[in-house]
């Protein structure tokens, strides 16, 4: 089950014609899936898309009713070869990730997709994750739709706009025989707003269709002689036909033409903001209602040469305010009029920065600074907010994100540590999930990232038989099944490796927001889990594998990374790591407790706590943890400066303070606090017995 | 008009004219109810006659960082049927309010540019969450609090600031509460206390708590605290009585006595008595196991602990405490010739040494747990025989002659020798790095005493030797300082 339930949800992707659907931006993809006919989605989840994926596991009822397939991919190129389905079948079909890291891993599917083409509607829908908030790579996934020749929707960030692109993008595909990609970015997929439902549509050609009556078509396959002749139709048949599709359904939108003889060409996506600039510099009001000239490009692969030669014609100027680098459109734009002898000055990446995210300030510098150049009488500069002039800014620190309270994780990396202190320093390899927390404070341990499961191959050229000091790499559990085994391990047990990796099985997708893999412990009425990660590496042949299955024993956990880094044993290494995500774990066992106490049943809830007079303020406790439950507090002590260390109420007592005060030997100063609600008879007796001696005892010192 | 109703900002308040949307920010920390909070302003505008969006980018951000949430509001009765074009994210100069889940997210608001002195309702939760970097320090890493305050009512129209973490933990409740009660409170938004409160009633989860959080998150605002005084610095003769009384609970009065005798001839030195008093209480009171079993048996403690987890009535608590004494400790706090034996014995020691392999988790809401801490903690009358004991008071004389003798002649690098005594603390491994790095640089002072900027330069050694744990700071600082 993953992190959030959308049951809630799930019931507005009933709704029928004439309702009105409010909720996330990428709730109403969803829905627009369903309106438009869709007989198969899968996809890999990961932010900002994942709440799509989570809405569909939730509302498998409502899919079966449809007959709509819907799977978790395995990957996401996993995902891109479900597009198959469209290639020999009237189909529709969905497939979402996270992009473009998602892309990355979808590319050769993609490519194969691409070049044969489809019959049936393919819609990618990408959730880019770019600028403030993302946790990848900053690139474009544009670059991956001019490559293979796939079509680039990036509609205007209002419910309305985007359900639209979804029902058009189906369209447009089957009318081009194309795979189109919808670009969703990370606000415009958590957008609360509104949109007036239609009804489902029940695909008319479904999956068991297809299935009963399979077709084939070599000409559709990559393959000589068919692969060079697609390359022909691409750009002979399906680009031209994406054109006119584009062009007749008046998918790019025009705003007051002829108004101005200056414009501003724009990325469907950054339509908000560019009006919100506008109207500060009096060109818009709060409707959109401009008086500048804008071309809004909801598709910005393929372009529509016409268009844009027909918008920059009458147009002394024009500011391409196009996201991200390198500069595509606006070389595109460059190319198109040059070709048809258009003199418009073409402004972009020299008014607005050529990299990173066009936030308001951005926007409001890029469009002012055009303005002033083009249109200096009509519209001042836009007044730029001005901050109190201040006192110097004091020092803020940044928060990156880090473990949770209790996190599983947190303790190996500790583990790690201490035995670091032992051996020396080692090569870490890190890879995507959770667990790359630890190149960050406090642990700061891990040299590199190289993708999703592919820890253990980014330490592959590090394997030199001579050497005296072996490399550590990680994984999760969610990149061991997305590829790790076999890029990881398969590969490591093939080139004779002997280095160590460490899988960290925390029992879910965590960081992608708790959806259920392979090895989930949760039973799962629609998906296979309980498939041990032991299970598997034994399986292509590692022999030496050890299963911690309660990670908060950092003495056994730093013995077993002892065992691994300094054995005489031959042939890779593998610790999985077992411990259930916190999180996860406090979502599922929260109500339980919480019945069982209102029910009379005895129950132990345990914390942490730290002595402040005992506590010397040296901190080393949180040096080796970083647990957000463990953190100081002003001195109580009238001689004392520094801040004591502290545990808040938050804290779910895992364990691991206490742990990590005997295994590092840190100080006296902890205790865990057993808190027995609904004691039973036996538990009163010894506490009353206990009490007495400690009360007599304890007057006995007072007078003293 | 309801009660509360203001107009958001200085344009008529009519809003049937009104052609702006009302923008607000929420800047707070995953898990905190950011979202939640959203949700309910959303919730309250669209019941009450606007249009309402809200973005977010939680991310990563969702595991304990710091994000944003963006809501916008616009009247329908200014739309007249038409959309309005809202924004996906804050816009420097047209933000209403910024909500900040605490003090240093509201002054990275302002940082962002996000809080303007014309507009914004900057509304606050004084209490602090400390960044990573503040909790790992060894010494004190804490960002001045004052300063982030100051940033804050300077940049903000109008500043509404209130421990709203305590208020929401006063009722059971959480903070998104509280907080939306300082927006109720705060009268900035045209919507009145009884359709604030319907949000949080038609949300539907924990109603109760979140409602008595938002009435006192609504008092706060409406009733803001005058400006905390400064704090007041103590003077010599608090510092030496507190000295005293720790002492006398540490040993007993003539240990007390001795310590006044210790610090009679600085009297009259101003900082360098009120620091070396401190610095020697500390000292003094050097955290043996006798010490710390002696704490940890006080029905003080037991209190203190139950009111640190909440106990309510009819639960019953244990607390079991996380002890790891290493031979060295428990040699050194028996009798001198005992703990000699023990030390130079290698039966004796490898016996010892085999028990106190592994930590011990002692119960000491048990009779067993109790009467062994107990049992420590009536050492205290032989303390004084102690290898410890006699340790330490020969290191303390040493600080102490230094301290005296440099008094006359440079009393700035005498203070700064008092201060050294910061350096040593903690247990086991860490009391041992502190311990070798005062050592080193009491080694050096004779060079800095001939030296004009000796103070200030080991002011400078003595927080590389705060920096890390690994003293590689110290190196390199020694280094420069060309004392290596």
């Amino acid at each position: 089950m993953a992190e959030r339930s959308f049951k809630t949800e799930v019931q507005q992707l009933r709704l029928g014609e004439g309702a009105e659907f409010r909720g996330e931006g990428i709730l109403a993809v969803t829905k627009a899936l369903l309106q438009s006919g869709v007989a198969y989605v899968g996809g890999y989840q990961g932010a900002p898309i994942s709440h799509l994926m989570d809405v569909l596991a939730d509302a498998q009822e409502i899919m079966d009713d449809l007959g709509v397939h819907f799977e978790s991919s395995a990957s996401e190129a996993a995902a891109a070869a479900m597009l198959a389905a469209s290639v020999n079948y009237p189909l529709r079909g969905a497939v979402a990730w996270k992009s473009t890291v998602g892309t990355n891993v979808a590319s050769d599917a993609l490519a194969n997709l691409a070049s044969g083409g489809v019959i049936g509607g393919a819609l990618v829908i990408v959730g880019e994750d770019y600028g403030e908030g993302s946790s990848i790579m900053q690139e474009r996934t544009h670059a991956f739709a001019m490559k293979s020749q796939m079509w680039l929707l990036d509609p205007r960030p209002n419910l309305p706009s985007i359900v639209q692109a979804v029902e058009h993008g189906f369209a447009l595909s089957e009318a081009s025989s194309t795979p189109v990609m919808l670009e969703m970015r990370v606000r415009a997929c958590h957008v609360y707003g509104r949109f007036t439902a239609r009804d489902n549509r029940k695909p008319a050609f479904g999956v068991r269709d297809a299935m009963m009556a399979p077709r084939r078509d070599t000409s559709r396959i990559v393959l000589p002689p068919a692969s060079f002749q697609h390359e022909h139709e691409k750009v002979r048949d399906r680009w031209p036909a994406a054109v006119a599709y584009i062009r007749d359904h008046g998918l790019n939108e025009i705003f007051a033409d002829g108004s101005k003889d200056v414009g501003i060409i724009l990325q469907g996506g950054m339509y908000n903001q560019v009006i919100r600039a506008l109207q500060r510099a009096g060109l818009s009001d709060a409707f959109g209602k401009v008086s500048i000239p804008l071309y809004v490009m909801n598709v910005t692969y393929p372009l529509v040469d016409d268009e844009l030669v027909a918008f920059c014609v009458t147009k002394r100027a024009v500011l391409m305010v196009e996201e991200g680098q390198p500069e595509f459109l606006e070389q595109a734009l460059h190319t198109i009029l040059r070709r048809a002898d258009v003199q418009t000055r073409v402004h972009g990446k020299d008014m607005l920065p050529m990299a990173g995210e066009y936030t308001a300030a951005v926007m409001h510098a890029g469009i002012s600074a055009f303005l002033q150049r083009h249109l200096p009488a009509h519209a001042p500069a836009i007044p730029v907010a001005t901050p109190a002039a201040a006192a110097p800014m004091p020092e803020i620190h940044g928060r990156p994100p880090s473990f949770c309270t209790g996190c599983p994780e947190r303790p190996i990396f500790t583990a790690l540590k201490l035995v670091e202190r032992e051996l020396g320093a080692h090569h870490i390899s890190a890879d995507i999930g959770c667990h790359l927390f630890s190149i960050l404070p406090p642990f700061n341990l891990g040299n590199t990232t190289m993708g999703y499961g592919l820890g253990w191959a980014g330490a592959a050229a590090l394997n030199d038989k001579t050497s005296q000091r072996r490399t550590i790499s990680f994984m999760g559990d969610g990149g061991f099944w997305h590829n790790g085994l076999t890029s990881g391990v398969g590969n490591a047990v093939f080139n004779k490796s002997d280095n160590v990796l460490v899988v960290v099985d925390n029992g879910y997708s965590a960081a992608t927001g708790g959806q259920d893999i392979l090895s989930s412990g949760a039973a799962n009425a629609n998906r296979s889990t309980g498939n041990k990660i032991e299970r598997a590496v034994r399986g292509v042949g590692v022999n030496w594998v050890r299963t911690i299955e309660h990670t908060y024993s950092v003495g056994k956990m730093a013995a077993v990374l002892r065992e691994a880094l300094t054995t005489k044993t031959l042939g890779p290494k593998v610790i999985v790591a077992s411990s259930e995500c916190q999180l996860n774990r406090q979502r599922r066992v929260k109500p339980l407790i919480r019945d069982a106490i209102r029910q009379g049943r005895r129950v132990v809830r345990e914390r942490f706590g730290v002595d402040p007079d005992s506590c010397t303020g040296d901190h080393s406790c949180i040096r080796l943890s970083g647990c957000p439950s463990l953190s100081i507090a002003p001195n109580p002590d009238k001689l004392r400066r520094d801040p004591v260390a502290a545990v808040d109420n938050s804290c779910v007592g895992c364990g691991v303070c206490g742990e990590v005060s005997h295994a590092a030997i840190l100080c006296p100063s902890f205790y865990r606090a057993e808190i027995i609600s609904n004691p039973t008879g036996w538990d009163r007796l010894r506490h009353r017995l206990s009490q007495a001696v400690i009360h007599f005892l304890q007057r006995r010192m007072a007078h003293a | 008009m309801p009660e509360g109703l203001r107009a958001p900002t200085d344009a008529p308040a009519d809003a049937s004219v009104q052609e702006r949307a009302i923008g607000i920010a929420i800047l707070a920390m995953g898990g905190e109810g950011g979202g939640v909070l959203a949700d309910w302003l959303v919730a309250m505008a669209e019941a009450h006659g606007y249009h309402a969006q809200s973005t977010s980018v939680p991310g990563v951000a969702q595991r304990t960082g710091a994000t944003i949430y963006y809501v916008e509001i616009f009247p329908h009765a200014a739309a007249a049927g038409r959309e309005p074009v809202l924004a996906m994210m804050p816009i420097p100069g047209e933000v209403d309010v910024v909500i900040a889940s605490e003090l240093m997210e509201a002054a990275r608001a302002v940082q962002r540019g996000l809080v303007t002195p014309d507009l914004t309702t900057l509304i606050a939760s004084s209490h602090r969450v400390y960044s990573m970097t503040e909790r790992t320090a060894m010494g004190d890493g804490r960002l001045d609090s004052q300063g982030l305050l100051t940033l804050c009512r300077q940049a903000a129209r109008r500043l509404v600031i209130a421990d709203m973490r305590q208020l929401a933990e006063a009722h059971a409740s959480v903070l998104s509460a509280s907080l939306f009660g300082g927006l109720a409170g705060a009268g900035v938004l045209p919507f009145s206390r009884a359709q604030f409160e319907q949000a949080i009633t038609q949300g539907g989860v924990g109603v109760k708590p979140s409602l008595a959080a938002f009435a006192a998150g609504f008092d706060a605002a409406q009733t803001l605290p005058a400006q905390s005084p400064d704090p007041i610095t103590p003077e010599a003769h608090d510092i030496i009585a507190e000295g005293i009384r720790r002492l006398t609970d540490y040993q007993d009065a003539a240990y007390a006595e001795a310590y006044r005798t210790r610090l009679a001839p600085l009297h009259g030195t101003g900082d360098l008595l009120t620091e070396t008093a401190r610095y020697l209480a500390l000292w003094m009171s050097f955290e043996d196991p006798i010490r710390v079993a002696d704490l940890k048996i006080r029905a003080t403690r037991f209190q203190r602990v139950e009111a640190e987890v909440k106990l309510a009535p009819g639960q019953i608590l244990r607390i079991r405490e996380f002890m790891h004494p290493r031979l060295q400790e428990i040699a050194e706090t028996l009798p001198g010739f005992l703990g000699r034996a023990l030390l130079s014995s290698a039966v004796l020691r490898g016996i010892a040494g085999h028990l106190t392999r592994k930590g011990r988790i002692i119960e000491t809401t048990s009779i067993t747990g109790f009467l062994t801490l107990w049992c420590v903690a009536s050492l205290r009358r032989w303390r004084p025989t102690t290898l410890r004991y006699a340790a330490e008071h020969a290191a303390i004389d040493q600080w102490m002659l230094r301290i005296l003798a440099l008094a006359p002649t440079n009393p700035s690098l005498a203070l700064e020798v008092a201060h050294l005594q910061r350096l040593v603390k903690g247990y086991s491994d860490t009391h041992v790095r502190g311990r070798r790095n005062f050592d080193t640089l009491m080694a050096h002072l004779p060079t800095l005493e001939a030296r004009d900027d000796g103070p200030q330069t080991l002011v400078r050694l003595r927080d590389a030797a705060l920096a890390d744990d690994t003293g590689l700071t110290l190196t390199v600082a020694l280094a420069k300082e060309g004392l290596a």
